[in-house]
């Protein structure tokens, strides 16, 4: 293993979101203050629904604005990490270097990971001062963090790929992740839909994702934490076989 | 020859639109010495620089730097090229010094402050170490890409068009700094589509067209086929025949007996034109104008295609 190449990327792109260190961590924190002045205190004081065990809706909503920071950090910061160099030409020094594309894809993803848990738990210190937030299971809550966070993470290297251009590299983010999170159970349980809309929604992976994180919270959600879990692996093996088969066949990165 | 450092056997590249880059190529590269591919632009210079440093994957044949295997063993065969490429590829919102860091542990070397020292002083940019890279001027900007390539000690250094689009001056400092690095025990090849440059720099010259690589000579002989001239002359009154007298400069008539034509090697000690010119002025030739032309490189690249078709 080329552990310094690796470490040159990973410190390269962590040096990267230290330039933009005041819009990357400002902006999710104003973010949730106003998710939390409008759904915490003026609406959730009289959301009357089911809230799984959170000590108030301000608390239930937590999980469901972490994660979805985190997908869109995750997905963003990856695909703008590997599309920047081939944007710029730069992407040769890296093409050209001993590395292994393991090596290379550990260096993005690592680093874009680390960002967006970074965002994620600074959220969660945001919501500390609006609301009483207990952890149910603290570890299993770090580690299903990661988990998604590699996942999307690894989406984001391959949308980075993909797109042509700049534009393209937020089309998936707004038109999949956004309305998937938001329909996904972020602010509601999902138990809360009517028929047949409650089926519906369990067709929506981010169901799974936000409800297993949901479950280290409060120790309760809309599914069982190992179907979650379970759901969440399947994804990171679709996402670890694409970018196998985008270095493979040197798709967008090699003629 | 003794060890090749650069051993490419059958190497070739058909892209998947079907576009023949490269022909199957052999070609061995002697340690130490300045190799310039020289030919027009859409040759397959770059093609085949970007498959030895890994860019583009081949389509067949092989290669091997220092002994190892581009494809079978590329970390050992990589680590031991550098390359800048043709385009100014750089981050530039990076300091140089960071940049030429990164570069080095990116190849896995670990860090070395002395030698980033030394390398950035050789280049003339350890004033500018802390700056970034968009204050720099273009030609600071490629030398820096020329750190970024030196930085983990390769012993093999690949220039994609190192002058393309530099003046004049830049050009002289680039040759300049070629040299030297040569003098230091990097061996170099450079692609160019300047006949000037590679007979400035190079030791050896390999001349390829239409992705085929249709010579590989020492510079000296193949300037003395790339160093041919022909001198025009516009005749007063029309000749039926080349007088007998004018034999031994083997002129030749043409435009229907109004032009002479004189090829003549430029580079030779004794060109013939002198001697020739007062022949004709002995014989009472009167002529209207006169003109010499260089062979151009496409004139070249034809003449030396035919040559091989013939042989």
């Amino acid at each position: 293993m080329n552990w310094r190449g690796i470490g040159s990327i990973y410190r390269f792109e962590m040096h990267r979101f230290a330039r933009t260190l005041w819009t990357g961590l400002v902006v999710p924190v104003i973010t949730t203050s106003l998710y939390f002045i409008v759904f915490g205190s003026a609406i959730g004081r009289n959301f009357s629904g089911d809230i799984q065990g959170a000590a108030s809706y301000g608390a239930f909503i937590v999980p469901g604005l972490m994660m979805l920071s985190l997908l869109m950090e995750s997905i963003f910061n990856a695909s703008f990490g590997i599309h920047m160099p081939r944007f710029t030409g730069t992407i040769y020094e890296i093409l050209s270097a001993p590395l292994s594309p393991t090596e290379t894809v550990i260096g993005y993803v690592g680093a874009a990971a680390t960002k967006a848990m970074t965002v994620a738990l600074v959220i969660l210190a945001t919501a500390h001062i609006f609301v009483e937030v207990q952890i149910a299971h603290p570890l299993l809550m770090l580690l299903f963090l990661a988990l998604i966070a590699i996942t999307f993470c690894l989406f984001g290297f391959i949308i980075g790929v993909w797109a042509k251009g700049f534009e393209q590299l937020q089309i998936i983010p707004m038109l999949v992740v956004t309305p998937l999170t938001f329909l996904g159970g972020a602010f509601y349980s999902v138990a809360a839909l009517d028929e047949p809309w409650r089926t519906i929604t369990f067709f929506n992976p981010f169901v799974y994702l936000i409800n297993g994180f949901r479950w280290t919270f409060f120790g309760t959600s809309d599914v069982s934490f190992g179907i979650s879990l379970a759901i969440t692996g399947g994804l990171l093996v679709v996402c670890i076989a694409l970018v196998g088969l985008i270095f493979r066949t040197g798709y967008r990165l090699k003629a | 020859m003794s060890e090749p450092v650069l051993s490419i056997s059958g190497l070739s590249k058909t892209y998947a639109s079907g576009t023949v880059a490269l022909k199957p190529t052999d070609l061995e590269i002697a340690r130490g010495e300045i190799f310039a591919l020289l030919g027009p632009n859409g040759a397959g210079k770059t093609t085949l620089i970007s498959m030895l440093c890994g860019l583009v994957t081949p389509s067949g044949g092989s290669a091997s730097a220092m002994g190892h295997d581009i494809i079978r063993d590329y970390r050992a065969a990589r680590r031991e090229i550098g390359l800048v490429p043709q385009e100014m590829s750089i981050d530039i919102f990076e300091r140089v010094i960071d940049t030429v860091n990164f570069s080095r542990t990116l190849f896995g070397k670990p860090k070395d402050p002395a030698r980033i020292e030394q390398l950035l002083r050789d280049l003339s940019l350890w004033d500018k170490r802390n700056e970034k890279l968009k204050e720099l001027s273009g030609g600071m900007k490629r030398r820096v890409m020329i750190a970024k390539a030196l930085s983990h000690d390769p012993e093999i250094l690949f220039l994609d068009e190192p002058t393309a689009g530099v003046d004049v001056e830049l050009r002289r400092d680039m040759w300049d700094m070629v040299r030297r690095l040569r003098e230091s025990g990097v061996t170099i090849i450079l692609t160019t589509h300047y006949i000037e440059e590679a007979e400035e720099m190079a030791d050896r010259v390999g001349v390829i067209t239409g992705g085929d690589l249709i010579l590989v000579e020492e510079k000296k002989a193949l300037m003395r086929k790339l160093g041919k001239k022909e001198l025009t002359l516009v005749l007063a009154e029309p000749l039926s025949a080349v007088p007998p007298e004018l034999a031994e400069w083997k002129v030749t008539l043409e435009d229907d007996g109004h032009e002479l034509h004189y090829v003549f090697d430029a580079t030779a000690e004794r060109t013939g034109v002198p001697s020739l010119m007062r022949k004709i002025s002995d014989l009472g030739i009167a002529f209207k104008d006169l003109s010499t032309k260089q062979s151009s490189l496409e004139d070249i690249f034809v003449q030396l295609v035919h040559e091989r078709r013939a042989a």
